[in-house]
């Protein structure tokens, strides 16, 4: 751009004097292998190789602290199967509905028309969004405090790949379930389970309209989009004709609550106790299907199992996904040798993700770019909190689902099927920046608290939406976190720039060194 | 009503549109204010971004992420073939509003820009899209911000918007997105903002200045620098306006909101701009000449109504085009949706333009000129049109025009 931009004069002209050339700082090694392979902000790393190990096979303990675990423990989604969230969510929708009727026949009724007045509606939406906050939190207090950081990061990552939203339809009450029955167990296992896991959960089918899939009345969407961005990705191979057979294949596979539904279940082979899914013979076409070069033969719901595991075994899915993981995990442009690699093994392995994961920590352009990813907002705020509080257990969490909104990368938010994005280019923008301060500026003062209850009457019963900004401002406060003196702060401070020193040293109080911290350059890489 | 989530990836003006969710725009932006709030050096030289006297026209680019319906907002009212395609979908004629023998608009858009077109300020180009036919959201989103030849490889660090800003002489460009677009990337440092958090600047003049001195010779500086002007900015262009909005019984929500904000600001901060607005994927039961469809592109219109006159008289130097990455399929599918199509209906609206007309090269709707028999075709290249508008708007040369969009001739649609 031309040079007349005026607002770029003083400290930018001199910055772009040197832009093309300035990479992030170095972090110490110790420090730059967790920020990767974890959230980041965790203590430093003591024995690289070994941590690599844990994290790539790690034990069911998570190591939280009892009290984070027995929080979790103690929530109404780790209690309750989906299917006893569908009924508490249908009994409430029948009590709106009862009273929609009511109002109906009360035809002078208006206050019907304005949900914030109509006390069913409140507490139906209440009912939902309760359930994906309680999700939300189970999610975040697992990525701040598990031991088996990579499984936390890797529960992110595969849920934005297979990405569905809370805002559609009754998804809020099933996102818990979503990452925890489909996601979770698959995340360091073979892609082939993740991807049918995902596919059979009353999530997706719900997101991606293919309950209204049906012979005759053929919907795409879904099958476009696991081809597109579950599996091969764009520009792979695959044709229109291969869509429409896919949306063929999948006719029928649907969402069903009721009772008699379950059994079907066993016929999909998929995994035990799964609720909601049901696979509607009357609605299938039972037709032969052209798929990928094969002939699928009519016969059901297997039939979508057979194409999806064809799709999983495709070079060109073995090359996206790898390519998406080396995105996330390594660099925004990944170089085709490293992909090249991963997919090797994906292809090898079957689509084994720890195998394809080993390939791809032990690749030097992996250890090349340690330190220099830029964070996305989730990184940003799963890592100041680690940095912050490291095992003292917090209480609050609203403050950084908060942040999560500002910066644009809610849990379970994104609207559209291709997820977040992975890249700096999203999420560095002028705007982006100037939000990430005024966050760094909240969160080094501990303002509002995480370390009280968030006493607002939402955050007491848990219930519905989040507490008003008004609200939080009168929380009782404590002092700021002690982040200088933690082990992350002091490994990473060791090897500080010289401006980011110079400014640290200009702190006046805590809360502003932790605000200089939070906000600095060394602080917004992994 | 049910729709697909393809419609929104940069979560802008539409998200405020959404259903009650956990997590509400609402809440947030005053829990972040400091309690320090001044006005530093870097907040002051925010004021440069204050349009020079002569200035550029105003252009402001529209996306409706998602593809929309095109077929059911400027319907071929005259096509047979359009009514036996859509027996559960059509607009009857006799609901529509007459532009021309051949279209009518959809009613939800009378009472906002049917005005505007018996002012002949909007003008309709159907037939219009690209020809990539991935049919994609994503990747054609992508294609049309990027604006490069689809042959090739692409370049993602070069946005035709960011491009424009670079041959445009005087242009303050902004994009009003909480995710800087692709389209705005590469160049130098674009800012962008999300509307609907707009408030005063959390941080104290000392602390960004602290702060930008961390980055100085870092890749983000500029970005950095850039952010805590263009915050300050749009908070004092917008703060009057704001504590108007406080004071009236009923204040715009949604796109309607940010669209009396991008007035404001383009009326008198910034001159080339892009705002995006998703919830346009249905896939299933979007409705007729009422429901789903209708309700969200009636927001729409409301809202560019709004625009328009609140850039009040310099709504005669702007000019607003609406684009979408592709048209719906031709014939209403199994679940009273439309799919993934081809050919869709742009719009240019401008309060200088020559509008009241059906612009662009046309075909008779029928089912011999469909697109693989499934799609409007795409005539009217959205490189061809936009460059074309561009060209006559900034009197720009072949060369810069080439400059925006390689290997493409600027189609004169006589709107200028």
């Amino acid at each position: 751009m031309s040079a007349f931009r005026p607002v770029l004069t003083g400290l930018c002209l001199f910055a772009v004097s040197l832009a093309a050339s300035a990479a992030p700082p170095a972090k110490p090694a110790a420090v730059a292998l967790a920020d990767r392979i974890g959230w980041g902000g965790g203590p430093p790393v003591a024995d690289p190789a070994q941590y690599l190990r844990d994290q790539l096979h790690p034990s069911n303990n998570d190591g939280l602290p009892p009290e984070i675990a027995a929080r979790i423990a103690a929530m109404p989604i780790s209690r309750m199967t989906l299917g006893e969230i569908a009924e508490d969510v249908g009994a409430s929708r029948l009590a709106l509905q009862q009273q929609r009727q009511m109002a109906a026949a009360n035809a002078s009724s208006t206050a019907q028309a304005d949900p914030q007045r109509n006390p069913a509606q409140m507490q139906y939406r209440q009912k939902l969004t309760d359930y994906a906050r309680q999700a939300a939190e189970r999610s975040l207090l697992r990525d701040i405090y598990s031991k088996n950081q990579l499984r936390e990061q890797l529960v992110w990552f595969w849920f934005n790949h297979f990405n569905v939203n809370q805002r559609k339809g009754v998804i809020a009450a099933m996102v818990g379930d979503y990452e925890e029955q489909a996601i979770r167990p698959h995340v360091l296992g073979k892609f082939r389970d993740l991807l049918i896991a995902t596919a059979f959960h009353p999530a997706m089918l719900q997101y991606l309209d293919n309950q209204q899939n049906a012979a005759g009345h053929i919907n795409e969407n879904f099958a476009r989009e696991i081809m597109e961005l579950h599996t091969m990705g764009v520009g792979s191979g695959y044709t229109q004709k291969d869509v429409q057979e896919l949306a063929r294949i999948l006719t029928g596979v649907g969402i069903n609550f009721g009772a008699q539904a379950r059994p079907r279940l066993a016929a999909l082979a998929l995994r035990a106790g799964a609720d909601g899914i049901a696979f509607a013979p009357g609605r299938h076409d039972f037709g032969d299907k052209q798929f990928l070069g094969q002939t699928i033969k009519g016969s059901g719901a297997d039939e979508a199992v057979k194409a999806l595991t064809m799709l999983s075994r495709q070079p060109a899915t073995a090359r996206f996904v790898s390519k998406k993981l080396a995105e996330f995990f390594c660099c925004d442009a990944p170089p085709d040798r490293l992909v090249a690699a991963m997919a090797a093994t994906f292809l090898k392995s079957d689509g084994d993700i720890t195998q394809v994961l080993t390939t791809l920590f032990n690749a030097p352009d992996f250890t090349a770019n340690l330190g220099s990813k830029f964070k996305d907002p989730v990184h940003y705020a799963v890592s100041a909190v680690r940095a912050a509080y490291g095992e003292t257990p917090i209480q609050n969490l609203t403050p950084v689902m908060n942040w999560l909104m500002r910066m644009g990368e809610p849990l379970y938010g994104h609207e559209t099927p291709d997820g977040y994005a992975l890249t700096a280019d999203a999420w560095s923008g002028p705007g982006a920046m100037e939000t990430r301060f005024e966050i760094a500026t909240v969160a080094g003062a501990g303002r509002p608290s995480l370390l009280l209850a968030d006493s607002t009457p939402q955050g007491r019963g848990g219930r519905g939406a989040m507490p008003t900004d008004a609200q939080l401002a009168r929380l009782p406060q404590t002092p700021p976190p002690e982040m200088k003196n933690s082990p992350y702060v002091q490994a990473l401070t060791a090897s500080i720039a010289p401006a980011t020193r110079d400014a640290l040293a200009k702190a006046r109080n805590p809360a502003e060194w932790n605000m200089l911290l939070l906000s600095s350059p060394e602080f917004m890489y992994r | 009503m049910e729709i697909t989530p393809s419609g929104l990836r940069i979560a802008s003006a539409a998200t405020a549109t959404c259903p009650s969710g956990v997590l509400t725009h609402a809440m947030g932006r005053r829990a972040f204010i400091g309690g320090a709030i001044g006005a530093s050096s870097l907040f002051t030289a925010g004021k440069l971004f204050a349009l020079p006297a002569q200035s550029a026209p105003r252009l402001l680019v529209v996306f409706l992420r998602g593809a929309y319906d095109a077929a059911n907002i400027v319907v071929p009212v005259s096509s047979h073939f359009y009514y036996a395609s859509r027996p559960n979908l059509a607009v009857p004629k006799d609901k529509t509003l007459a532009l021309t023998g051949e279209w009518g608009l959809n009613p939800a858009l009378g009472p906002s820009l049917y005005p505007l077109w018996q002012k002949k300020q909007i003008a309709f180009v159907p037939f219009a899209g690209t020809d990539d036919t991935s049919r994609s959201h994503f990747e054609t989103q992508d294609t049309i911000e990027l604006g490069q030849p689809v042959e090739g490889s692409r370049n993602y660090r070069s946005g035709f918007l960011s491009r424009a800003a670079q041959v445009i002489s005087g242009d303050t460009p902004i994009a009003f997105t909480t995710q800087l677009p692709l389209c705005f990337r590469g160049g130098a440092s674009v800012p962008n903002i999300a509307l609907n958090f707009v408030g005063r600047p959390g941080l104290a003049s000392r602390n960004a200045d602290l702060i930008a001195a961390m980055y100085q010779g870092q890749e983000l500086a500029p970005a950095v620098a850039q952010g805590f002007a263009v915050q300050a900015d749009v908070y004092d262009t917008l703060s009057q306006e704001m504590q108007a909005a406080n004071r009236d019984a009923v204040s715009p929500r949604g796109f309607e909101q940010s669209a009396q904000r991008i007035g404001v600001l383009m009326r008198d901060k910034y001159n080339l701009g892009f705002v995006d607005v998703g919830g346009w994927d249905t896939h299933v039961n979007q409705g007729g000449a009422e429901g789903y469809l209708t309700n969200r592109i009636s927001e729409l219109g409301r809202g560019l109504a709004l625009l328009a006159s609140t850039l009040g008289e310099k709504w005669n130097d702007t000019i607003v085009i609406v684009v979408s990455e592709f048209g719906r399929t031709f014939r209403e599918n199994g679940n009273r949706g439309t799919d993934h199509g081809h050919g869709s209906t742009y719009w240019v609206l401008g309060g200088g333009i020559r509008g009241g007309q059906i612009a662009g090269r046309q075909v008779p709707v029928t089912q011999a000129n469909l697109f693989q028999d499934r799609d409007l075709p795409v005539l009217n290249d959205y490189r061809s049109l936009i460059g074309g508008i561009m060209r006559k708007a900034y009197g720009l040369s072949q060369a810069q025009v080439a400059a925006v969009f390689p290997s493409t001739q600027p189609q004169d649609l006589a709107l200028i």
